[in-house]
């Protein structure tokens, strides 16, 4: 079934703060999302239909669509990663463990440029990873990963086009990436990279979601390595 | 010169001393990028949010550092929170002085976390004051029938 019809994205944003929610709202909503906000990763999953005690639950359908069992259909969460009860890791570690959720892309936000933590979220399976203050820019990037959820529907897109390249992915994984502030002017996270590759849904397979996760744990530092320059390893 | 092309100079001088005096960092022209027809007072909403917060973590703060037994990780909580809105608004001496709060709570040193709290005060009461006037003027500039001059 194509999801064609809706054709805004609709964003989860995380965050303690009162001031980044609104500035996050806003950057969304510019960005022609529509936006929901909540103050906590216990109130995310709550509105995403997880209660925190369901882990993979087998009654789940291996989604066609994730979000069937809500009556809201999320293309993206991004969220915060210091908060206090529930950091934005163990949001993405529950949303990654849970069948019907796992596959809703998440973008994690932090005012502290730690490449560990960085890569962490990314390992975990976070998409993206923007340092604070987010800005627009960072927020036009969103659109790829939110492509994802609306093709869903026809295939789950596999991340099995950068296999060939893992392993070089595996040894820029390991190298302490180029401390983030070497990279560019700015500190950006390391995830700045155009990401056209992850639209696209030709890669066929009915990938089984663990998959999607080892690929993913790959695909983030690959990028960062690939991206602008391909060839460069890190 | 009229009134409006007046005010509008007077709203540009103030603008560009407040950059160039480091209490507004870029931060702040991104926000007031965001603002537009759809939300005409997203700045000054922003910013009232940021006032009311820091008044809270001011008083956390003092409060913190005035127990028996100082809590650092909680003092240093409040002061990330502070750095982290303040940063979000542009308020640039705001979150430096909150920076160096930070390395005395690392230090579990009082007398300096003391000392912080006090120029953290000091600097967010100076960035209040400046954008209360920022304010100020441009509802002047509105009120005589001008546009507010956007900083190149």
């Amino acid at each position: 079934m194509v999801m064609a019809t809706d054709s805004q994205f609709h964003v989860l944003a995380v965050d303690d703060s009162v001031i980044d929610r609104k500035l996050i709202e806003k950057l969304l909503k510019t960005s022609s999302c529509q936006v929901t906000t909540v103050d906590s990763g216990s109130k995310a999953l709550e509105f995403l239909g997880l209660h925190e005690d369901d882990q993979c639950d087998p009654k789940q359908q291996p989604s066609v669509s994730p979000n069937n069992h809500q009556e809201v259909e999320i293309n993206l969460i991004i969220t915060d990663y210091c908060m206090p009860g529930m950091t934005g890791y163990d949001l993405l570690r529950k949303i990654k463990e849970s069948s019907s959720l796992r596959n809703i892309p998440v973008v994690i936000m932090s005012s502290e440029n730690v490449p560990s933590r960085i890569n962490r979220c990314l390992q975990e399976g976070a998409e993206d990873f923007f340092l604070k203050p987010v800005r627009l820019s960072d927020v036009n990037k969103l659109k790829p990963h939110m492509m994802k959820t609306k093709l869903k529907d026809l295939e789950k897109p596999s991340k099995q086009e950068k296999q060939g390249e893992q392993p070089a992915a595996a040894a820029a994984a390991e190298s302490p990436q180029p401390p983030p502030q070497a990279q560019s002017p700015q500190p950006p996270p390391p995830a700045q990279s155009p990401q056209p590759p992850l639209v696209q849904p030709q890669q066929l397979h009915s990938a089984e979601p663990p998959q999607l996760q080892a690929n993913n744990t790959k695909r983030k530092a690959m990028e960062e390595g690939l991206s602008p320059d391909r060839t460069k390893r890190r | 010169m009229d009134v409006v092309s007046q005010l509008q100079k007077q709203f540009v001088d103030y603008s560009t001393s407040l950059y160039r005096e480091g209490f507004l960092d870029d931060q702040f022209v991104q926000l007031q990028k965001l603002q537009d027809e759809s939300n005409p007072d997203f700045v000054v909403e922003v910013v009232s949010l940021f006032f009311e917060d820091s008044e809270k973590l001011i008083n956390n703060l003092a409060s913190a550092l005035q127990q028996q037994i100082v809590d650092y990780k909680q003092v240093d909580a409040h002061v990330h929170q502070f750095k982290g809105s303040s940063s979000s608004i542009g308020a640039q001496r705001v979150k430096n002085a909150c920076v160096a709060f930070r390395a005395h709570c690392d230090g579990r040193n009082l007398e300096g976390c003391m000392r912080c709290l006090q120029q953290v005060k000091f600097e967010y009461s100076l960035v209040k004051s400046k954008l209360e006037t920022l304010f100020k003027l441009e509802q002047q500039i509105l009120a005589a029938g001008g546009s507010i001059p956007v900083l190149a």
